[in-house]
């Protein structure tokens, strides 16, 4: 992940100096100071919870005081709790709704946006502007929309002869708005990527093309979506981990309960009632760990696709 | 180097001269039917929060009350609670940027211009990080804050959220990509390390610290779940988790619910509009996402 790799030649000499520098105690000592803030709170608060949780799993704790060894137990029961498994797939089915389209809209809208010339700043304010917002307004906004009778969205359904659609209280539904808002919220982001990835894309790659008379069609199949690809690969992977991590606006659309007939009820919205409701902390504990190796995996799996690609862009190079 | 914008180069496609005229409008008509569906949702909150209370609840809906009234915003202010939070707000989200824009940048500083012992274990667990999901240790986060006796306290809502390793490995990118004969003439003026930190590195990467603050900020004004896990205390709530009482708190009293969403977006919207090109950019640059 270096520039340097050019000037390796140039640099040997200065190579030398660092060399001596670090044999210089001193040297040492500062690059303690200089790491030293960022290493005391990643591992207090990054690395240190993962261990914990992990020897907390083992335990039955409980907020409200006394501990006793629980060995795997916690891991059995997780086991064959249902409500548990059932809360780790809505979690993936909330990924596989929301990566769709938050991977493809913001693509096609992105390729549009780059081949108009006036109010592109416009059409950006408007793209985006919602990811700024904080998931309370987004979610209080929503809910309102979302009314049945005088909401928005079926007050006009209904006057186009719909019937009404129960968008938050209806199992099968509820999952899908939670997905919509989502969509709504969050594509601005995945559109500036795309936006970004379009403008590294060299212009005189077009103009030559268009010399040779390519239409725009074959363009964008020949040259736009073949350079797009790593940025498409990166986007989907941010997207996936994002959607992985599913709790703010399921529970607060659903008012931290459960959702219609226990059909929206994500992972972390599960650990942190086991945690914070039920007061079992070696139980959500043992929760947490294994979202937590299942979301890494996920993540590692990835970023081997990532590089697999032989991507350029933003992450690696 | 894989920085994307700064080259100004408009993107996109080159038509033929004298084909392919027709694709502009309709593209023109598809973006503005969309963008429209896109700010509906905001323009209907504004509207609502505008309306009487008692005309909220009407079917079929009509856009504009018999008139248009304040009224849902006084009695939202006069519950004198979301200015709190937006001061709760403001204080966790300042500090947490400063603090890792600071510990951030010194890491990146010493892992760029440094070589010692360790060097690269320390970088490796940098990348390990990056694929923490914070979301996952809430439990035992808690357990540790309520052990230090920091639950319940800004202290508690800011120092988890400071250990960013996206941070530094975007600050180690840019300090990369900066020539080293700086460091090397300012070495031999006898400077020391700290000076060129923070007198030569740190001024030359603005644009850098601008993105990682920006993003920063906005990502620690708008967590909801730490903040909602970690306060229990309504005087503590940030903007986020205050919102979030207000949907069962306010009842059906959507004018006042839709004022206070409104009042709720306002900061991060005007600083939106106003710092619009670096956002974007700063987003573009450094894939950071929350």
């Amino acid at each position: 992940m270096s520039s340097a790799a050019g000037s390796v030649a140039r640099a040997r000499p200065r190579e030398q100096t660092a060399r001596r520098r670090s044999r210089d105690p001193r040297s040492s000592r500062l690059a303690v100071v200089f790491t030293g803030p960022f290493f005391v709170l990643f591992v207090l608060f990054l690395f240190w919870p993962v261990l914990s949780a992990l020897w907390t799993s083992l335990y039955d704790d409980s907020l409200v005081g006394g501990s006793s060894w629980a060995g795997l137990g916690n891991y059995g029961e997780l086991l064959e709790d249902p409500n548990f498994w059932a809360a780790m797939w809505h979690t993936a089915f909330f990924t596989l709704l929301s990566v769709p389209p938050l991977v493809l809209l913001p693509l096609g809208l992105a390729l549009m946006v780059s081949r108009v010339r006036r109010l592109q700043w416009l059409f950006r304010l408007a793209f985006f502007a919602p990811f700024v917002l904080p998931v309370s307004v987004v979610v209080l906004v929503w809910n309102w929309l979302y009314q049945p009778g005088f909401g928005l969205i079926n007050s006009y359904l209904t006057s186009l002869g719909f019937a009404e659609v129960n968008w938050l209280g209806q199992p099968g539904v509820a999952m899908v708005s939670a997905v919509i808002v989502t969509v709504w919220w969050t594509f601005g982001f995945n559109f500036v990527l795309y936006l970004a990835g379009l403008q590294e894309i060299p212009r005189e790659l077009y103009e030559a093309a268009a010399t040779d008379g390519a239409t725009p069609g074959q363009q964008m199949r020949r040259i736009t979506l073949p350079l797009l690809a790593s940025t498409i690969v990166l986007v989907t992977v941010l997207q996936v981990i994002a959607s992985l991590k599913i709790f703010d606006q399921i529970y607060l659309l659903q008012l931290g309960t459960p959702g219609p007939e226990n059909s929206t009820r994500p992972a972390i919205q599960y650990i942190y009632e086991a945690g914070f409701t039920q007061y079992r902390i070696g139980y959500a504990s043992a929760m947490s760990f294994v979202f937590f190796l299942a979301v890494v995996a996920v993540t590692l799996l990835s970023a081997r696709l990532i590089r697999r690609v032989g991507t350029k862009t933003v992450v690696t190079e | 180097m894989s920085t994307i914008v700064g080259s100004g180069a408009p993107g996109g496609l080159v038509e033929v001269p004298g084909r392919g005229g027709w694709a502009r409008p309709v593209i023109y008509a598809v973006l503005v039917v969309l963008a429209l569906i896109w700010v509906v949702p905001v323009v209907w909150a504004v509207a609502t929060s505008l309306k009487p209370d008692a005309e909220t609840t009407v079917a079929p809906v009509e856009w504009f009350g018999s008139k248009l009234t304040l009224e849902a915003y006084r009695a939202a202010l006069d519950q004198g609670n979301i200015l709190k939070w937006y001061f709760n707000s403001l204080v966790t989200a300042t500090v947490i940027t400063a603090g890792t824009i600071l510990t951030a940048s010194m890491a990146a500083f010493a892992f760029s211009r440094m070589r010692f012992r360790g060097r690269d274990a320390l970088q490796w667990m940098v990348l390990a990080g990056l694929i923490v999901p914070f979301q996952a240790l809430i439990v035992p986060l808690f357990a540790e804050m309520d052990a230090f006796g920091l639950a319940d306290t800004y202290w508690g809502i800011i120092l988890p959220q400071l250990a960013s390793p996206i941070a530094v490995l975007v600050f180690k990118r840019a300090f990369d990509a900066l020539p080293r004969e700086l460091e090397d003439s300012a070495l031999v003026d006898g400077a020391s390390m700290w000076r060129i930190y923070w007198h030569i590195w740190m001024p030359l990467s603005r644009a850098t610290i601008a993105a990682v603050g920006i993003f920063t900020f906005v990502h620690a004004w708008n967590n909801f779940l730490w903040p909602f896990v970690v306060t229990s205390a309504g005087s503590l709530f940030t903007i986020p988790v205050g919102l979030a009482t207000v949907q069962t708190s306010y009842g059906a009293l959507y004018a006042q619910q839709m004022a206070i969403a409104v009042l709720g977006a306002l900061p991060l919207l005007i600083a939106f509009v106003l710092f619009q090109r670096q956002i974007v950019q700063g987003i573009a640059n450094t894939g950071l996402k929350g």
